[in-house]
């Protein structure tokens, strides 16, 4: 009887080596564990055998019972998965080369300037503000200590409107609106969009952004303005910068200076940005003057500040190359598309 | 302007000090140095030679073969100057020396060794005359260095002239002396004059001003006898180093003192001017100046007057009439003080703006018209010892500047610099710079010196300038401020701005433009648009570019003009200002503006006007707790570029009491049209400046509730005019309790239904205490749907 079972046994081997498939593995399992089965049939016959034969017998075919199961369920397992694997391989595979459209829209090349610039100034504690397009004469000139027959307020630099305003010339413009409405202490940016009457070519523009800052306390004083213009200007290039003071005259600003900036882009070696000289005339500064802190309804025996102004549309052609201010207000959206960013 | 530091050198003694750093320090002390050049360096071994024999050579027949005479020995030059004979003495350059870089070297021309150089003006740097050689007078010794002469060697550097705009005293070289001794550390030497009291009992010059606002003094005196016409040759090196030319000693010597001491000074010939007024001319007249030009002069315009004819532009220049010319023997000389805007509206006036008139717009100092006298009278006695004085001085002097004082303490300086900088060297500084300084401790008190008193300085915190540029910069410890800390957050404008513009880009795909503040008259009549405004420019160049804005769409509308066959379908926004009305006071109503401009094909109106309304939606979205509401713009809200039929008004609330916020509408076919064919295109504009100030809240929690909600569809049959809002509105009247939202599912439109549409809403009902019944709702349903009759609306399932 134990040859029977052996020979089953041999069997089933042989047709599990064979096996190929689930359908395979079905007849194998039908074959040997169905009911009219090999392993069926020798149980059905062990009826004949004494009772040890019979115990011993059973013993021995449950045990094949077992491994048979166990066999088809690992088997049958492994066939799932070789099919599964089959299956991946035909998936289709994609191309990620193939280029893809992005949804996202674009900021203006001068939004992203001067947010970046506004970012600096708030996290150092400035407000920032904004200010009206159309000015008077007493905001652009007048308060900002520009006499009656200062050459700046010919007709040819100013942008004047049938109504007697006119379009602001600088943001300066809004040194009065800001004195006045925080008063001191004060630090306060002010970005904004300034018009100059002139030929417009690759680098001149009537229209153009700049940004001017204050800071007005008790004591603040030339050694204040220096760092804070070090400071914000490595920030902006993100280099520790050398910058150096000289005199320049304002009207509203008494010491005034230009302050240069050795250039961040060849170190001060020279190069075609600065112009071969080593350094770059970036921004007009000076202690604010005691007449537009007056006018501004602060009192200039308390108080001290600086004020400062920046070219932020020359910032931004600076920082990203653009070589035409003509870009800026062409709205040529093969040109503005490329400033995506978040 | 140019300076010659050997004319520098005439005031302060420089031997010592590296020239270039103290260039450096001046342009970090006083003003921007935009070029060094040292002239003369390349160019030496130049001697004084004779020309002894002069032969033409047939090999050439522009060279000569010259036997020159150097003093200690002869040579032969081979030269091509037209003017090159024997007996005349020139420049040469000798063996080893060399000429504007150029090596001399022994070399054959023309088949003769030629052994040096002779030398014109040009070469030498000392003029532009290359005409020929430059022919030197007959008593300077052979075989001379020239340098030891004349003035080859020079630093010349060119200042910034507008960095000098406030300052009047540095438009000579006397003013930047000064300067620069006090960067130095040098001592200036007083300026060399003739005293003018010797001349007391001669007559006065007949002066007479007529407008003494805007001529605070005339001095003048007259001379004779002036035998000498020409300058001497250093002088005329330094005008030439300086940027002018030599004409005649008269005339030069005026120049020199304009460019010595910022004075601007005029000679008149004396046999046509023996009389000066100052004043208007009744009308307009013509004058001749001396470039020979005919100048329209405006009865503004301030003018030099002899016995009531015109013979000069104030401050500016002189008729031709009574110029210098080469016979002239005797001259009025005038050095006065002009009223700057005066000079320089004048100057505007007639369209010619001199090297006087640029100086006199500085606003100059009074007090030096009688100094650049007694130093004229010097120079030319010292270069014409026959020339006569035949006048006195006289000296009209009617508006002087008031003596400035100006009292400060050390803690002011230490304050506005804050640095600690000493006592002494304060006073020092000052002085140096020749303020009168008294001190007693702390205290100072500085009188002002006249050529700084005009405009410059008037106030303390001109001094810490003074103070600080010498001290210098670079020298400044820097340090941040104390202040007090205290939270500063973005303006609601701002944050609104900022979100708004992120939403655009990121969410909505949208490009940031940005435009003009006043319309692009050209491309909006291509595009059939007028170009209307309340505002105009006065001194536009274009009457296309003239008008400022009234709303930021139609400007969008020609950057899509621009962009034609940029990309089937796009969208750009701008933030920008508008003028739509004046104020009661004339004054501009400026408002900023929101423009978004979507743009595609035509069939896509109605999925960019959905768009649009989502970009609304999402705005108020972003302040909590605000209804924006919508409705069809009437005929007269139509603006010209929308859509006459599919424009909406943008509000806030609803009804009599809406505050219209902006427009919402489908563009003009044809204006689209006129972009790209089968364009379309739909535009929203809001006014920014309303909805900032809009109370911005926080969203508040809702929790969900713990029961299952039941939702139930109803599909009405509705008249095809009936807006959704009108189902809102039956909705709203009375609420069910348990009514938790209601969705639009969808709206169908058949030609079956003959002007009806049929509209399918879902309805969602939930309770937070318990499970709803089946029969609630249905109820709560039956009451809508019933309720809808209002609205002619009916349901097919009842």
């Amino acid at each position: 009887m134990s040859t029977k079972v052996d020979e089953l046994r041999a069997r089933f081997q042989e047709q599990m080596d064979a096996v190929k498939d689930a359908e395979g593995l079905e007849k194998i399992r039908i074959a040997f564990l169905g009911k009219k089965g090999f392993i069926t049939d020798v149980m059905k016959s062990m009826r004949d055998m004494n009772e040890d034969e019979r115990k011993e017998m059973g013993k021995v075919m449950n045990e094949f019972k077992g491994q048979v199961t166990q066999e088809i369920a690992a088997q049958g397992q492994k066939l799932k998965a070789r099919l599964e694997q089959e299956k991946l391989k035909n998936d289709i595979r994609y191309d990620i080369t193939l280029p893809c459209e992005s949804p996202l829209g674009t900021l203006h090349p001068i939004t992203i300037v001067q947010r970046e610039l506004e970012e600096i100034f708030s996290s150092m504690g400035f407000a920032v503000e904004d200010y009206a397009e159309v000015v008077t004469e007493y905001d652009n000139f007048e308060a900002v200590n520009v006499p009656k027959h200062h050459p700046a307020r010919d007709m040819q630099d100013t942008y004047y409107l049938d109504n007697g305003e006119l379009l602001k010339t600088q943001t300066s413009a809004a040194q009065n609106f800001i004195l006045r409405k925080y008063g001191a202490p004060c630090k306060a940016i002010f970005p904004g969009r300034c018009f100059r009457n002139e030929d417009v070519d690759a680098s001149h523009e009537t229209t153009f952004f700049q940004m001017e800052g204050m800071m007005v306390d008790t004591d603040i004083s030339i050694s204040n303005l220096i760092y804070f213009m070090k400071t914000m200007l490595s920030e902006v290039f993100q280099k520790d910068l050398t910058v150096r003071l000289r005199p320049g005259f304002f009207p509203f600003t008494e010491p005034g200076f230009e302050l240069d900036i050795q250039c961040p882009f060849c170190g001060g070696k020279g190069c075609a940005t600065c112009k071969h000289g080593g350094w770059i005339e970036l921004c007009p500064c000076g202690m604010i003057h005691p007449n537009v802190l007056r006018m501004g309804g602060i009192d200039p025996e308390k108080y001290t500040g600086f004020a400062f102004g920046l070219g932020l549309t020359r910032l931004a052609m600076m920082k990203f190359g653009i070589s035409d201010i003509r870009y800026l207000n062409s709205g040529n959206l093969r040109a503005l598309e490329q400033f995506k960013t978040l | 302007m140019f300076l010659s530091m050997n004319w520098i050198r005439d005031f302060v003694n420089l031997d010592g000090i590296d020239l270039d750093e103290l260039i450096h320090k001046f342009t970090l002390g006083t003003a921007e140095v935009e070029g060094t050049e040292h002239v003369g360096r390349d160019t030496y071994g130049i001697k004084v030679g004779q020309i002894l024999t002069c032969e033409e050579i047939p090999e050439s027949k522009k060279l000569h073969k010259l036997t020159v005479d150097l003093g200690d020995h002869t040579c032969q030059i081979m030269c091509g100057a037209p003017n090159a004979r024997a007996g005349i003495k020139v420049p040469v350059a000798t063996l080893g020396g060399m000429v504007g870089g150029m090596k001399i070297e022994a070399r054959p021309l023309a088949g003769y060794e030629s052994q040096g150089m002779c030398c014109s003006q040009k070469e030498l740097g000392v003029s532009d005359d290359h005409s020929g050689l430059w022919v030197l007078p007959d008593d300077l010794p052979l075989g001379k260095d020239i340098k030891e002469i004349y003035e080859i060697d020079d630093t010349v550097f060119e200042v910034d002239n507008k960095s000098l705009t406030n300052r009047p005293d540095l438009w000579g070289h006397y003013g930047i002396a000064r300067e620069i001794a006090a960067l130095a550390d040098r001592p200036l030497q007083p300026y060399p004059v003739q005293d003018l009291s010797a001349y007391g009992d001669l007559p006065e010059v007949p002066i007479t001003i007529e407008d003494p606002e805007l001529c605070y003094r005339y001095s003048g005196m007259t001379f004779g006898h002036v035998t000498k016409n020409v300058s001497p040759m250093n002088m005329q090196i330094r005008l030439y180093r300086c940027g002018m030319r030599g004409i005649n000693l008269l005339a030069d010597l005026t120049n020199y003192l304009m460019l010595e001491l910022g004075q601007p000074m005029h000679a008149f010939d004396y046999k046509r001017v023996n009389a000066i007024e100052v004043g208007h001319l009744d009308g307009v007249n013509q004058f001749q100046t001396l470039d020979g030009k005919d100048r329209t002069i405006q009865p503004e315009t301030l003018m030099i007057k002899s016995h009531g004819e015109p013979v000069a532009v104030a401050g500016i220049m002189g008729g031709l009439a009574s110029e210098i010319v080469d016979d002239t023997d005797s001259f009025l000389l005038e050095s006065a003080n002009f009223d700057a805007v005066s000079v320089r509206k004048s100057a505007q006036a007639i369209g010619l703006r001199t090297d006087a008139s640029m100086r006199y717009e500085k606003t100059l100092d009074p007090e030096m018209t009688v100094t650049a006298i007694a130093r004229y009278l010097k120079l030319l006695l010292e270069i014409d010892p026959e020339a006569k004085v035949t006048s006195r001085l006289t000296d009209v002097y009617p508006k002087k500047y008031p003596v400035r004082v100006i009292s400060f303490d050390k803690a002011y300086v230490d304050r506005m610099t804050g640095i600690d900088i000493s006592l002494t060297r304060i006073e020092k500084t000052l002085k140096d710079l020749g303020f009168k300084v008294e001190r007693q401790d702390d205290q100072f008190t500085v009188t002002v010196p006249s050529w700084r008193a005009t405009k410059d300085v008037t106030i303390k915190a001109d001094l810490i300038e003074e103070i600080t540029r010498i001290y210098g910069y670079d020298n400044f410890e820097i340090k941040t401020s104390k202040m007090d800390l205290y939270p500063i957050l973005p303006t609601p404008e701002h944050k609104l701005h900022s979100e708004v513009k992120n939403m655009l880009a990121f969410t909505y795909g949208a490009h940031e433009v940005h435009t003009y503040v006043w319309n692009d008259g050209k491309r909006l009549g291509e595009l059939g648009l007028s170009n209307a405004g309340k505002l105009h420019l006065t001194n536009s160049v274009s009457p296309d570019i003239d008008t400022i804005r009234e709303e930021l769409m139609p400007a969008l509308l020609t950057v899509a003009l621009k962009n034609k066959g940029y990309a089937p379908s796009y969208s750009i926004f701008e933030i920008g200002s508008c003028v739509p009305s004046l104020k009661e006071d004339k004054l501009a109503n400026e408002e900023k503006h929101l423009g978004v401009l979507l743009y595609g094909r035509s069939g896509m109106e109605g999925e960019l006007l959905v768009r649009a309304k989502a970009i609304c939606e999402d705005i108020a979205k972003a302040i909590k707790g605000v209804h924006f509401s919508y409705r069809a713009a009437n005929e007269t809200e139509v603006r010209e570029w929308q859509h006459p039929y599919n424009s909406f008004v943008v509000s806030l609330g609803e009804g009599e009491n809406a505050k219209v916020l902006g427009t919402l509408a489908v563009v003009h076919p044809s204006v689209a049209g006129k972009i790209e064919k089968k364009a379309c295109a739909v535009g929203l504009e809001l006014n920014m400046d309303e909805i900032y100030p809009l109370v911005k809240m926080m969203p508040q929690f809702k929790e969900p509730s713990r029961f299952p909600s039941i939702t139930a569809d109803a599909t009405f049959i509705v008249d095809s005019t009936v807006p959704y809002s009108a189902f809102e509105q039956i909705i709203a009247r009375e609420p069910d309790q348990h009514l938790e939202r209601y969705d639009l599912m969808g709206i169908y439109v058949d030609e079956a239904l003959s002007g009806k549409k049929s509209v399918t809403i879902r309805f969602t009902f939930t309770s937070y205490e318990r499970t709803l019944e089946m029969a609630e709702v249905a109820a709560a349903m039956a009451k809508i749907k019933s309720d809808m009759g209002a609205i002619g609306a009916y349901c097919l399932d009842v």
